[in-house]
């Protein structure tokens, strides 16, 4: 067996289930520090940024389970839809915290959201996987059909375009660290991109 | 017309800075509250007349110097809150000597210990409103602006001063990196500062300024944003020409020359109508921002007839 099969097979014994339940800690130990003062002297911002950095990390991980198998063959593809529903689920926190504790006044959570490009462009990221969210499960892949479903899912690429955005525009300077998450995303995304010779190229097996 | 820059003696240093040379610490620290409990015909007895309450303090009550010192922007040291805190130790802020030239009668370069010699340190406890709708009340230690500007003479021809931030990569990590045009510039109105509200901070607390809150010493303007307020000056310049800022540099429509306190004018980015007071914890309300951050009383008079969403 290859080290890539080797994995595969133990991969193959981890339960789906396992990635929830550990995906609770993160924000349960961030809700904690910011109550009792670990996130420093401004709590609201330190969690907004922490779980929305942390909901970003995740689903760029989601992103690279694909490009993963076909340059290792490594496959995760079986824990692909509890890691996207829990990098949702943090973006979700995410938009909580500002909604709830940062901006709390309705008016101007409304007014942010049309009125400032960062705000619009997170909030078009959120929309977009709204129906992503809602269709991780297998009742809506049998109704939907798998090519509609599929066809549907390739939201999650513009969605993922504009969270980077969104994180590189929250900075008042270009942040490397911002600028290169957003790179990831991108990189990413070219993986995607449907060029038959360049992928010939990179296939595992060809020559 | 730069001076040699002397060797600084730490004593002379320390005993222009230090309130414990006056007053021990804890009778410092506790005025407030002897002055509440004993009421007015005690003040002459127990605080000085340097130590009097200035009429410009705010009411409210002070950050804790965790607060203060732990949650900085001073992207010197780097972009993150926590960054100041962790790499400013590092500074040497002995020997220092700042710059000051242009059209100023005695321009040179004073060693810190000369220039603070003869000026009248007094605590002031402002509002600092940051650009970014946080903020937070400081006990600053520090003399007023105008009297260092008397002491080196203005030009009747200067209309405005500059400032400058120390560039000394091996020190501030943050320049390392070109996250901004070092160094750090801002700049007054004349009249902004001479104002009797524009502070330069020697101190924190009684206590000798902390490198992150820029040692050692900073401008303070408590009713313009906090990014105003430049830290670690090593030049400060008097010109007739409306000086270049960092943050007017880097983005001039989110950032202008004046950037005072206003919660009609926001940022393109972020509403500026509300803020939250740092140390209130997570669940803390957030409060109606105050124009020229509650100090109007004594500033709004100098931007009488300007139009203040156009010059913001």
């Amino acid at each position: 067996m290859s080290p890539a099969q080797h994995i595969n097979a133990a991969l193959r014994r981890l339960p789906a289930w396992l990635f929830y339940l550990v995906a609770v800690l993160p924000p349960a130990w961030l809700f904690w520090q910011a109550v009792s003062g670990g996130l420093g002297a401004d709590p609201v911002k330190g969690l907004e940024l922490r779980i929305g950095k942390l909901g970003l990390q995740v689903l760029v991980a989601s992103l690279a389970i694909t490009p993963l198998r076909r340059f290792t063959g490594v496959s995760l593809i079986r824990f692909r839809r509890a890691i996207s529903l829990i990098g949702f689920a943090y973006i979700f926190l995410h938009l909580l915290v500002w909604l709830l504790l940062d901006v709390q006044i309705a008016s101007q959570i409304w007014a942010d959201i049309l009125k400032r490009p960062y705000i619009t462009i997170g909030m078009g990221a959120f929309v977009l996987m709204l129906p992503l969210a809602a269709t991780s499960n297998g009742l809506s892949l049998r109704r939907l059909g798998a090519a509609r479903w599929r066809a549907l899912h390739r939201l999650t690429y513009p969605a993922l375009a504009l969270a980077g955005v969104h994180y590189v525009m929250v900075g008042k300077v270009w942040r490397p660290e911002a600028l290169a998450w957003l790179a990831g995303v991108l990189l990413l995304l070219a993986f995607r991109l449907p060029l038959a010779k360049w992928r010939a190229r990179f296939a595992p097996g060809a020559s | 017309m730069v001076e040699r820059c002397e060797e600084t003696d730490d004593m002379a240093f320390r005993s222009d800075l230090k309130y414990s040379d006056v007053t021990p610490k804890a009778d410092y620290l506790n005025r407030r509250q002897i002055m509440a409990a004993a009421g007015g015909a005690a003040l002459g007895a127990i605080a000085g007349p340097a130590l009097a309450a200035s009429p410009y303090d705010t009411d409210l009550a002070p950050n804790t110097l965790e607060d203060i010192t732990s949650y900085n922007n001073f992207y010197e040291f780097g972009t993150s809150k926590s960054d100041p805190a962790r790499y400013a130790g590092a500074l040497t802020t002995d020997p220092w000597s700042v710059r000051i030239d242009g059209l100023v009668e005695r321009p040179g370069t004073y060693d810190l210990a000369d220039l603070l010699k003869g000026m009248d340190i007094e605590e002031r406890i402002y509002r600092f409103r940051c650009v970014e709708a946080w903020s937070m009340v400081v006990p600053w230690n520090g003399f007023q602006l105008s009297q260092l500007l008397e002491k080196v003479g203005v030009q009747s021809g200067a209309k405005y001063v500059y400032f400058e931030t120390l560039v000394r990569p091996e020190e501030m990590p943050g320049q390392k990196r070109r996250l901004l045009d070092w160094p750090y510039r801002e700049g007054l109105r004349l009249d902004e500062a001479m104002n009797p509200l524009t502070l330069i901070a020697t101190g924190l607390y009684g206590e000798v300024l902390p490198n992150q809150n820029g040692a050692p010493l900073r401008l303070v303007v408590p009713w313009k944003y906090g990014f105003k307020s430049i830290k670690s000056i090593v030049r400060i310049s008097l010109t007739d020409k409306q000086p270049p800022t960092t943050w007017n540099m880097q983005n001039p429509r989110e950032y202008g020359f004046y950037s005072n306190v206003n919660p009609q004018v926001d940022h393109p980015r972020w509403s500026q109508a509300t803020e939250r007071r740092i140390g209130g914890g997570l669940f803390s309300r957030r409060q109606e921002t105050l124009m020229f951050n509650g100090y109007g009383e004594w500033v709004a008079d100098l931007y009488k007839g300007m139009d203040l969403a156009k010059y913001f």
